[in-house]
Formats: structure tokens, C-alpha cells, sequence
């Protein structure tokens, strides 16, 4: 009894104090940072009753010296078993009721469900009937890439915001082995990806290559860059700072390498970072980046991966048309 | 008299009077005795499972510091896809193989498996997969991870992917074929009283994992095929560029790559299951329940597969429903936890290294399932997803639990492999060292994972070297630890004290005969005085004789509709070969009180 009391009360405690996870800097952040509190609760308890058990019965009950007599034979207690199963299926059904609650206020369900901008406008009506629709509509079994690809990939808008476009909109592209930003709204591209806070942002994910997956780990969001599949991440950044954007797909031998930054700026903060990298690359935008990288802003911005990544001048052309 | 004492003495006339007398050299041939087959399993396995080892400490070394300045990013590469093969394909996968071969047909009373031929063809295929497999270094080695994910895959080291896949393919084959007789065996070669629910638990869980290795095998042999073309003949199956799907490569890859991860960590659920009962001298706790549960992960674990992919090309719906799915597994793996411990509680616990690492496995494994109900919740995967998080994750779950469960099974079984003890000491000295070098290295990584290190690095933030060196210093006393082991298994087999047929006072029928055991097993059939966990039921040995006259009834009405001699049926029921034969109007009379006795115990 009162060992159950004291493990409760660890558990508690511990579900709140842990300090595994880095800071929280978006809203998404914050909930699943209070999802992973539950679950750490439940799970020290759980892992703390069995250690327990195990420690005790290995003192408890050693088999003393020159005693060779078996054990009792207990070898069942149906109302024991009943309990040990119904208690985990109902404590799993409550971590899953909660976890589909906060993914669906994270917009989990509503991937490219908002459709202002680019490429993911024509998607908008299908979703979800998407793939019942490829299915009934091609009885010949013929391959239909383009609906494939409807199939809406990533975390959307949260439920209040489902019908509001972004605030910002960034698509970002993954490639052996650096991340590159563009803002479609002002032209600008950039090797660093800059927001503003508690603003409303949606990064149109796309690879070139190989897969990548972009994450940031104060965001808590991860999304994998596939080629030939765009997917997103909407998120509302709350906090100012520098992060890390990281690569978590194995893409390569440099994959480790593959970082990037992101910076959540206040609102005036970043207008005149916007403007400074439109001032700077008013002339050609295109032209400045792949032809000529060591003079213009853009080019500073990406000289650091030319000379650690070794990305070369073809690559970057190859690019050209994500920025459009 | 205990309970041993009872099934020994119900068995001395199947008992097989000489140990079989085994040259060296036949180890190295294509023999067809299961006995020897289990062997050659379990020695083969160990082999490769330090050449992964090795691979792992490169690795670790490698990560000791931020840089890549141990070996180069594209060996690390390949550095880790090999080990993950290795370990799976060539250590976790066959070990469970060898063991499931050495000990099925002496648990159920046959005298060899269904198929011995295929049995040998299965494991010769392990040392050619396995070479093969190596050889890729001399020509590149894959680099694409053991999922080898298109289109990286398709792009780097093209020759050593290639190699990879034909060797895969090859240790396929061989999981299958052994599945096959694996099941086969079981299902028609027990002894004429052996029903299903008086079998091992070890036999159920080869009863799972076969299933599920039949199941699920053939799709990765599709994948990989298809990756082959692609890979080859310039197809565009998988590859974006020709507007090929990889995320169709991902499915079928985990159709079959979920599964494997029961089809590597059921055969030591139920190793654990033998191991906790003898040495705890109580009866299993649930046996049903734990038998059919392993069905239950089993089934379970074909529909999960994309909790793999929550981060990849698995729309929001679809994420749901596999969370879910996911979830549910926890149910019956903790089922099987609990009556764990249920069975060891209240026992007389004979803390011999066996059962260390069978409370081991228990106390690892326990941390392997929790982070799975956490990263099946979708949202704190899609955190945690790639990261070192996972690392720990698997690793909690294959070496916390099967290598851990491997251990249990060599300490326990070899006496009956060998003839001989393993030294007690050495033993406990490996499980401390085995235990404290395995949490060093991995819980850590649960800390680094969340930080934010993704997996598959070679070169990471200087802010998580602390916590790297840590682990790279257990990984170092991980392998420390194998030097006792090595040392002890080859100083016992050949000096160590005889063990004589039954040192755990087990029940089951594998001690029922010499150590090691004759060609054949036994010399006639066993006999099922007891059931295989029954310890401390004395009142089955009082009611013995009215069992006996139920047990016969059941051995004849069986052997008339099986087909097989009736003096062989009753041979193998209680004390069939020195009774009479029961008349058949007297058989009724008996029906009743038998029964009544039956429900008693």
C-alpha cells in the first residue's frame, strides 16, 4: 500500500521533471510535450512495478541453501488475468484516445486541406475521397500517378485555422546534402529558414534527390522530403530564437551534416529581414544563385553548403524551377 | 519424490541408454540430425554475431567524437547497414532457428524433424548468405541503411546493394524452409498424448513465429526483387525519376520487416517461458494465456507495419488507424509480462545465470515495450521518429530482449547440448557485465534521441558528446563481456562437470533422455506422467493411477484414428508399457472419476 502510494507519487513527479526533451518552441510543441508527460507518468510506474517485483522476488524468494522441494503450484487466478488485461487495454485506449485528440488539434488530419497558394491548390477538393476515388474511377486497374499523388502528406491546419490560409508560406527543398527556403510571396531563397512568431506558418515540403526528412526538434515536427511527393508542416512558432533544422532521413554519407537554420523572429524583425534579402536580390534572383553564388545575398546564404557540402553549380540549376 | 523424480522414473524405459557419440568433424558436414543442425546453428550465429559486434564498436568509436574522424562517412555507412543485416539476418533470426531445431522434436518425443534434409539445406544456406554478405566489403558495401529505402539505395554503391539483396534473398530462404519444418514437426510428430495445450511454451511461440515467417517473407523477396530491377535493368518500380513510388518500396519492406521483429523476439518469449518455471520451481503462470497471446502478437503484428512510416507517406487517417493497431499490441505482451512475473512470485528462485538473464530479459525488455506504446502515439513519433530514441527502442527490444533471451537459452540447454555444466561464476560475471554495458550504452540514447540527434550519423552537434562517450563506453563493455562467455562455453564443452540427464529437475521431455541426447532421442517413446510445468502438483502423482487408465483410453482412441501402431500409442501414455490392456466396457467406467481427478489438480 503504501509502496503504491510512493510509486505513485515518483511517477508524478518524475511524468513532470524528466528534462529529456529540449525546449518547447511552437504550439504543436507544447502538446505532445504534455502527451509524453502522461505517458512518461504511466510508463515509470508501470517500469518501477516490475523492476520492483523483480528485485524483491529475486531476495524474497531465493531458494535457500539445501531446501530441493518445489514451489507452491499456483498456475492460474482468472480474476488476476482478467485484470492485467483489461487495466493496460483500457490505460491504451486512453493514451490513444489522447494522442488522436492532440493530433488532430496539431492538424494531423488536415494536411493540404488549405489551398491558397502554388502547387497544392487543384488538391484541395479531394481530400479525403482521394483514394476512394482512384479506386472506383479506374476499374482497368491503370496506373494513375497524379491521383497518387493527391494523397495529402504531413501536419495541416489546426482545426481553427482550417479554413484560413497560412500567414507565411515557405517551400523548402531537400537535397544532398543542404536545405534550401524559398518565400514564394516575396521571391526571396534562402539557406536559412526565418519566421515570424506566434504566426501561422506552412512549409511546402519537396525533395530532389533522395528522401530526406525535415526536422526540427524544438517544434517537435518532422516530415519526410520525398521526391515526386509534396507534402507540409504547418505550424505557429511562439517563441523567438535560433534553432536547428536537422536532416532525419539517412540520405547520404554527409547526412549528419545536412543542417540548417531557423530563426523565429519577432514581426518587425523579420519584415526587414524580408526586405533585406529582396533588396538584395532584386536583379536575378535564378541567375544569382546558380551562376554566380559567391556575390549576391542569395549566394551568401549558400556559399557555407558549397563549401562544406560540396554542392555544385549543376545542382543548383537543377533547382531553378522549386523557385518559381 | 518430487515431481522430476516422477517424470524421470514414468520415463526410464524411453530413455536413451548412450549419449550419441559425435566427432568433431561431423559438425562440418551436411548432417541431418536436428541435434547436430542446432549446433551448427547456434555456433554460426555466434560467429557472425561478433563480426557484427565488431562493426557495432566501430561504430560507436566512430561516434565517441563529433567528427568523422575514425573511418570515412561512406564506410560508416556501410559499417552500420552490414551490422543491422548481420544482426538480424545472421545472429537474432538463425539463433532462434538453432534453438527451435536442437529442442522441438526432444520437447514433443520425435525423433528427428519432419523434413531433416531440408533442415540442413536451411542451415547451409546461413554460412553462404552470411560470406556472401561480407564479401560486399571488397567491392563497396551497401550504404543505404538495412531498409535500404529507394532512392538512395539505387544511387550509392550499387554493387554492394546488389550483393546485400541477393543475400537477404538467400537468408529468406533459409528462414522459410526452416519455418516449414519448424511447423510441420510440431503439428504431427508430437507424441500420441501430447495434445496442443500440453505442448512447451517454446513450441507455441514456434508455432507464431513460423506463421509469421511464412506470411510475411515472400513480400520482402518481392520488394527486393523489385528493387533488384530497378537497380539492374534501369525499371522504375520504386524510382521517382521514371515516376516510380519509393513509399510503395516502404510498405512492402515493413510488411515483412514488422513481423521480423516478432519473428526475432518470440522464440525467447518463449525461451522465457521454459526457463522461469524451472528455475523458479513453479508451475507457468497462465499457461493459455500465454500460449495464445503469442497468436494473438502474432496476427497483430501483420497489420502494423506503417507505424514505421508515421513521418513517410502514410496520410493522417491512415496514421490513426495504425497507432491503433499498434496500441493493442501492448495488451497481449503484457499479458505475458505479467504472468512472467506471476510465475517467478512467491517460487523458489534458483538464481543460476540462466535464470539471471531470464530476469534480465524481463527487466530490458519491459523498457523495449514501453517506448513501443510511446512511439506508436503519432505525435510524439513523429518527434521522436529517425532519431536515437528508435536506436534505443530497437535496441531495448532485440537486445534487451532476444540476445538477452539467447543467453538464457545457452545457459540452460547447453548441459543438454554438451553433456556438461557451464561454469556458474564466469556466468554471472558475463550477465553483470552484459547487463551494465547494455544499459550504459543504450538508455542514454533515449535522452540523445529527443535532444535531437537523428540516427544514422556519422558526424553530429558537439552538445551531445557527453553523452555519446557514455555510450561508447558501455559499448566497449558490451564487448568485454563476451570474453567470459567464450572463454567458459570452450573450457566447459570440453573439461567442464558432467551434468548427468536432468540438472534443473526439469519436466519437460528434452531432459528425459541422455545429455547429449542419443541419434534417436530416445530409445522408445517418452511418456507424459506430468505436464511440462507441473511443479509442486503433488496430487497428480496420487491420482496417478486413475490417471493412468484415462491416459490409456485417450492413447488408443488416438491410435486408431491416427493410423499409428496401437502399442506404440500406448507406449507413450503413462505408464502404458507395463499395463494391460484396458476392455473397452470398463473404459466407461473409469470416464467419470478420471475426470473428476483431472479437474482437481
Amino acid at each position: 500500500m503504501l509502496a503504491g502510494i510512493g510509486v505513485t507519487l515518483i511517477s508524478l513527479w518524475y511524468g513532470q521533471n524528466h528534462g529529456l526533451m529540449p525546449i518547447a518552441a511552437s504550439d504543436e510543441a507544447s502538446d505532445i510535450d504534455a502527451l509524453f508527460n502522461t505517458m512518461m507518468t504511466i510508463s515509470t510506474g508501470l517500469f518501477i512495478m516490475v523492476q520492483g517485483v523483480l528485485i524483491v522476488a529475486a531476495i524474497k524468494y531465493r531458494r535457500r541453501p539445501g531446501d530441493n522441494t518445489d514451489g507452491p503450484p499456483w498456475h492460474d487466478n482468472f480474476p488476476l488475468e482478467i485484470l492485467w488485461t483489461a487495466v493496460p487495454a483500457v490505460i491504451i485506449l486512453g493514451i490513444g484516445v489522447y494522442s488522436f485528440e492532440i493530433y488532430n488539434s496539431m492538424g494531423g488530419l488536415d494536411p493540404m486541406g488549405n489551398h491558397d497558394h502554388g502547387t497544392m491548390q487543384a488538391h484541395s477538393k479531394m481530400r479525403g475521397s482521394a483514394i476512394a476515388a482512384t479506386l472506383s474511377d479506374t476499374p482497368q486497374n491503370a496506373p494513375q500517378i497524379p491521383s497518387r499523388k493527391l494523397v495529402a502528406l504531413g501536419v495541416g491546419a489546426s482545426p481553427e485555422n482550417e479554413d484560413k490560409p497560412a500567414d507565411l508560406v515557405v517551400n523548402v527543398t531537400g537535397l544532398q546534402y543542404a536545405w534550401i527556403f524559398s518565400y514564394p510571396e516575396s521571391g526571396v531563397s534562402s539557406g536559412e529558414l526565418h519566421m515570424p512568431v506566434n504566426r501561422d506558418v506552412q512549409l511546402n515540403i519537396s525533395a530532389q534527390d533522395v528522401l530526406h526528412a525535415f526536422w526540427l526538434p524544438e517544434f517537435r515536427l518532422k516530415q519526410d522530403a520525398i521526391p515526386g511527393r509534396p507534402s507540409e508542416l504547418r505550424f505557429t512558432p511562439t517563441k523567438t530564437g535560433e534553432y536547428r533544422v536537422v536532416c532525419a532521413e539517412l540520405c547520404g554519407a554527409y547526412h549528419g551534416a545536412m543542417k540548417a537554420v531557423a530563426v523565429v523572429h519577432t514581426p518587425e524583425e523579420f519584415d526587414g529581414w524580408l526586405q533585406s534579402q529582396q533588396v538584395a536580390s532584386s536583379q536575378n534572383l535564378e541567375q544569382a544563385v546558380a551562376v554566380n553564388p559567391g556575390e549576391l545575398s542569395d549566394g551568401e546564404f549558400l556559399a557555407p553548403y558549397v563549401r562544406e557540402i560540396k554542392i555544385n553549380s549543376e545542382t543548383l540549376e537543377q533547382l531553378h524551377p522549386t523557385h518559381h | 519424490m518430487t515431481q522430476a523424480q516422477f517424470q524421470e522414473s514414468a520415463n526410464t524405459e524411453a530413455r536413451g541408454t548412450a549419449p550419441a557419440d559425435r566427432h568433431w568433424r561431423d559438425y562440418f558436414t551436411f548432417n541431418t540430425d536436428h541435434k547436430v543442425i542446432g549446433i551448427q546453428y547456434l555456433v554460426t550465429t555466434f560467429i557472425f554475431y561478433l563480426i557484427g559486434g565488431v562493426m557495432a564498436t566501430i561504430v560507436r568509436t566512430e561516434l565517441a567524437t563529433p567528427d568523422s574522424d575514425f573511418v570515412t562517412p561512406e564506410l560508416y555507412n556501410s559499417l552500420f547497414t552490414v551490422h543491422a543485416t548481420v544482426m538480424i539476418f545472421l545472429w537474432i533470426v538463425p539463433a532462434g532457428a538453432g534453438f527451435a531445431n536442437f529442442l522441438i522434436p526432444l520437447m514433443i518425443g520425435a525423433k528427428d524433424m519432419a523434413f531433416p534434409r531440408l533442415n540442413a539445406v536451411a542451415f547451409w544456406m546461413i554460412p553462404v548468405g552470411g560470406i556472401l554478405l561480407l564479401s560486399s566489403f571488397l567491392v563497396g558495401a551497401p550504404q543505404a541503411g538495412w531498409t535500404s529505402y529507394p532512392p538512395l539505395s539505387l544511387v550509392t554503391a550499387q554493387a554492394g546493394e546488389e550483393i546485400w539483396i541477393l543475400s537477404v534473398l538467400i537468408l529468406g530462404t533459409s528462414s522459410i524452409l526452416g519455418a516449414v519444418n519448424f511447423a510441420i514437426t510440431i503439428f504431427t510428430m508430437r507424441v500420441p498424448s501430447m495434445s496442443l495445450n500440453e505442448m512447451p511454451l517454446f513450441c507455441w511461440a514456434m508455432i507464431a513465429t513460423s506463421a509469421l515467417t511464412l506470411i510475411a517473407t515472400p513480400v520482402l523477396a518481392a520488394a527486393l526483387i523489385l528493387l533488384s530491377f530497378d537497380l539492374l535493368a534501369g525499371t522504375a518500380f520504386f524510382n521517382p525519376t521514371g515516376n516510380g513510388d519509393p513509399i510503395v518500396y516502404q510498405h512492402l519492406f515493413w510488411f515483412y520487416s514488422h513481423p521480423a521483429v516478432y519473428i526475432m523476439i518470440m522464440p525467447f518469449f518463449g525461451v522465457i517461458s521454459e526457463v522461469l518455471p524451472v528455475h523458479s520451481r513453479k508451475p507457468i503462470f497462465g499457461y493459455l494465456a500465454i500460449a495464445y497471446s503469442s497468436l494473438a502478437i502474432s496476427f497483430l503484428g501483420l497489420i502494423v507495419w506503417a507505424h514505421h512510416m508515421f513521418t513517410s507517406g502514410t496520410p493522417g487517417w491512415l496514421r490513426m488507424f495504425f497507432m491503433i493497431t499498434t496500441m493493442i499490441i501492448a495488451v497481449p505482451t503484457g499479458i505475458k509480462i505479467f504472468s512472467w512475473l506471476a510465475t517467478i512470485w512467491g517460487g523458489k528462485l534458483r538464481l543460476v545465470s540462466a535464470m539471471l538473464f531470464g530476469m534480465g530479459f524481463i527487466s530490458t525488455f519491459v523498457l523495449g515495450g514501453i517506448t513501443g506504446i510511446m512511439v506508436a502515439s503519432v505525435p510524439f513519433d513523429i518527434h521522436v521518429h529517425d532519431t536515437y530514441f528508435v536506436v534505443a527502442h530497437l535496441h531495448y527490444v532485440l537486445f534487451g530482449g532476444s540476445v538477452f533471451g539467447i543467453y538464457a537459452a545457452f545457459y540452460h540447454w547447453f548441459p543438454k547440448m554438451t553433456g556438461r555444466m557451464l561454469n556458474e561464476f564466469w556466468g554471472r560475471v558475463h550477465f553483470v557485465l552484459t547487463y551494465v554495458g547494455f544499459t550504459v550504452t543504450f538508455l542514454p540514447m533515449h535522452a540523445l534521441g529527443m535532444q535531437g540527434m537523428p540516427r544514422r550519423v556519422a558526424m553530429y552537434d558537439p552538445k551531445f558528446t557527453t553523452i555519446n562517450v557514455i555510450c561508447t563506453v558501455g559499448a566497449y563493455m558490451l564487448a568485454v563481456s563476451t570474453i567470459p562467455f567464450i572463454i567458459n562455453v570452450i573450457w566447459s564443452w570440453r573439461y567442464g562437470p558432467k551434468a548427468g540427464d536432468n540438472p534443473w529437475q526439469a519436466l519437460s521431455l528434452e531432459w528425459m533422455t541422455t545429455s547429449p541426447p542419443p541419434i534417436e532421442n530416445f530409445e522408445g517413446v517418452p511418456v507424459l506422467a506430468t505436464g511440462p510445468y507441473d511443479y509442486g502438483m503433488e496430487k497428480i502423482q496420487n491420482t496417478g493411477e486413475r490417471l493412468r487408465l484415462k491416459l490409456r483410453e485417450n492413447a488408443t482412441r488416438n491410435a486408431q484414428k491416427t493410423g499409428i501402431p496401437i502399442a506404440e500409442a500406448q507406449a507413450s501414455t503413462f505408464f502404458g508399457g507395463t499395463a494391460t490392456l484396458v476392455a473397452p466396457e470398463s473404459e466407461v467406467d473409469v470416464d467419470s472419476p478420471a475426470d473428476e481427478s483431472q479437474d482437481g489438480e
